[in-house]
């Protein structure tokens, strides 16, 4: 295309730009600047003032929770009929899909005729879990969600990573910060 | 006798006491100014009494983790050697401090105190002799223990040091020339006075701009921290201290940042005048302004602000140490080592003839 050029300037290349000193300089210049601005903002916050300027980025975790988005996709938990019986009628999409494995359900009968079946037992094993979400969306009857914005999860031994389906139900929702 | 000797242990206690204490503040620093430099907060959980303190008590942390550490000495590795290494590399670096006066006179009881450890008149090289045999601990180090990396660390830091170590020689020939002497306390007298009709302190720094910035650079790579860290080279090496743990490889911790202490120590007294405070003349009996004025100091006074100026400023070049730390990457061994011998040997040959030539024109 004639005539369409952008003329790109290059940087002079003599031996002051090579002796590094005014790169030097200019980062030093940069840090120095970031560090009086923390200090004074530090400061100012530990008399009261200035609060509403945050200074540095990081967030004082717990004491200063970290804010969520929707879309957050956090633990796992089941929904409930109004009933208070399982949504989950052990269809196994979910376990099906789960690339790690790691969802065990055990089903049992169920006295009603338009429920096909019930979990008898539903294990996540989060230690496996690798929160790619793809149960929530195999999912066809909306009764796994992601959305319980736990990140605390540890625990001494492999067994207590296990999420049994009581600890499943019972779970809140959590309300997302934004 | 007794009283010179008391003397003499009071003011070993006090300088020691306070570059330990500064060493020890500036492994916080290094974590504060650093989090600031980041916009981070920096290591602020441990408490003493449920208080913060702004994160001082990780300081006592550090030291009570690094005491109940185990003490891992490799096999077939002699145990005293092991355990003389790190105690070289530390007392080495302590010992430079002794030639730096850290004030002029104490008025105590009608006798003045020199405030200077040794009164040397070749306290200059007395002070890079002993900086240059801060190798020794460390090539012992990396040799004793056996193993490869730390053997590359040691080799590096030989390298290194070795290289940047005649520089350091060679860039403070030019403010010796300026001074006249060898002698650390008449440094400071010499800069202890005003030009440009009483408003710019004689600092060496403004005759000697070039020396100051190759001592600084060369000051930094006998530290072995960033950007000269390759005897360290955490992310490759580890380095020389490969093989120590605990209070072994505490004392190879602290001695970098005692080397910092002193080559601030260094810098302020041969560039920045060292104890002396701008303006404040002890003959004159208090501050002589530029514009005239005069503001009386008593003798103690002035002694005492001279003492606070002195450590005001080791403080200060230690933070512009730690600035520089933060914000360079690491220079390659090849890169490194021909900034030494090929830019700052040349510049330090060139800066002495400079002064040299100048000296002797101004002289006629
Ligand atoms: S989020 Fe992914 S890995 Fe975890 S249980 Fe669901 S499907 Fe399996
Ligand atoms: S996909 Fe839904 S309904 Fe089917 S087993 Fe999993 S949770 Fe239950």
């Amino acid at each position: 295309m004639p005539g369409q050029f952008k003329k790109v300037r290059r940087p002079p290349d003599n031996w002051w730009v090579r002796s590094y000193l005014p790169a030097i300089l200019q980062g030093l210049w940069i840090t120095a600047r970031h560090f009086f601005r923390n200090l004074f903002i530090f400061t100012a916050h530990r008399f009261g003032l200035l609060r509403h300027v945050r200074a540095g980025v990081v967030y004082q975790w717990p004491e200063d929770p970290r804010p969520v988005a929707p879309r957050y996709r956090g633990r796992h938990r089941l929904l409930k009929r109004p009933d208070g019986t399982p949504r989950c009628v052990a269809c196994y999409m979910c376990e099906t899909i789960c690339p790690a494995e790691c969802i065990h359900i055990i089903p049992q009968e169920v006295p009603d005729p338009f429920i096909e079946k019930a979990p008898k037992a539903f294990y996540i094993d989060l230690s496996k879990c690798i929160f790619c979400g793809y149960c929530v969306e195999a999912c066809p009857e909306d009764a796994i969600r992601m959305d319980v914005f736990d990140f605390r999860l540890a625990g001494y031994d492999r067994f207590q990573m296990v999420l049994d389906m009581e600890t499943l139900l019972n779970s809140e929702p959590s309300v997302p910060d934004k | 006798m007794l009283r010179t000797l008391l003397i003499d242990v009071g003011k070993a206690l006090y300088l020691f006491s306070g570059l330990m204490g500064l060493a020890a503040i500036l492994t916080w620093m290094e974590r504060k100014q650093s989090a600031l430099m980041q916009d981070r907060v920096g290591a602020n959980r441990a408490r003493i009494f449920g208080l913060r303190l702004l994160g001082l008590p990780h300081i006592i942390t550090d030291a009570v983790k690094l005491l109940t550490k185990e003490d891992f000495v490799p096999a077939g590795v002699p145990t005293w050697l092991h355990a003389l290494a790190p105690w070289v590399t530390l007392t080495v670096a302590c010992l430079p401090a002794a030639a730096i006066p850290f004030g002029h006179v104490l008025p105590w009881g009608g006798q003045a105190i020199e405030l200077q450890l040794m009164d040397m008149q070749v306290g200059l090289v007395y002070a890079l002799a002993i900086a240059s045999m801060a190798i020794y601990g460390v090539i012992l180090a990396g040799w004793v223990t056996r193993n490869k990396w730390a053997v590359l660390g040691s080799l590096r830091a030989a390298a290194q040091l070795i290289g940047f170590g005649v520089v350091l020689g060679i860039s403070l020939i030019g403010p010796v020339l300026l001074y006249g002497t060898l002698n650390l306390q008449e440094m400071v007298h010499w800069q202890d006075t005003t030009v440009l009709h009483g408003w710019l302190p004689r600092w060496g720094i403004f005759f000697q701009p070039l020396a100051f910035l190759v001592f600084l650079t060369v000051g930094i790579a006998e530290t072995k921290r960033i950007p000269f860290d390759l005897p360290e080279g955490e992310s490759e090496i580890i380095g020389y201290f490969l093989e120590y743990s605990g209070m072994k490889f505490g004392a190879f911790f602290l001695a970098d940042f005692i080397e910092t202490v002193v080559v601030a120590m260094l810098t302020v007294t041969v560039f920045l005048g060292g104890w002396s405070v701008p303006y404040l003349s002890a003959d004159q009996g208090g501050f002589v302004w530029p514009w005239g004025a005069h503001t009386a100091v008593p003798p103690a006074g002035v002694a005492l602000l001279q003492m606070a100026a002195f450590w005001v400023k080791v403080f200060a070049v230690c933070w512009l140490l730690l600035l520089i730390r933060w914000t360079l990457p690491r220079f390659r061994i090849d890169q490194a080592v021909r900034l030494g011998w090929q830019y700052l040997l040349p510049l330090s040959v060139l800066n002495t003839f400079g002064t040299a030539a100048v000296l002797l024109i101004v002289g006629q």
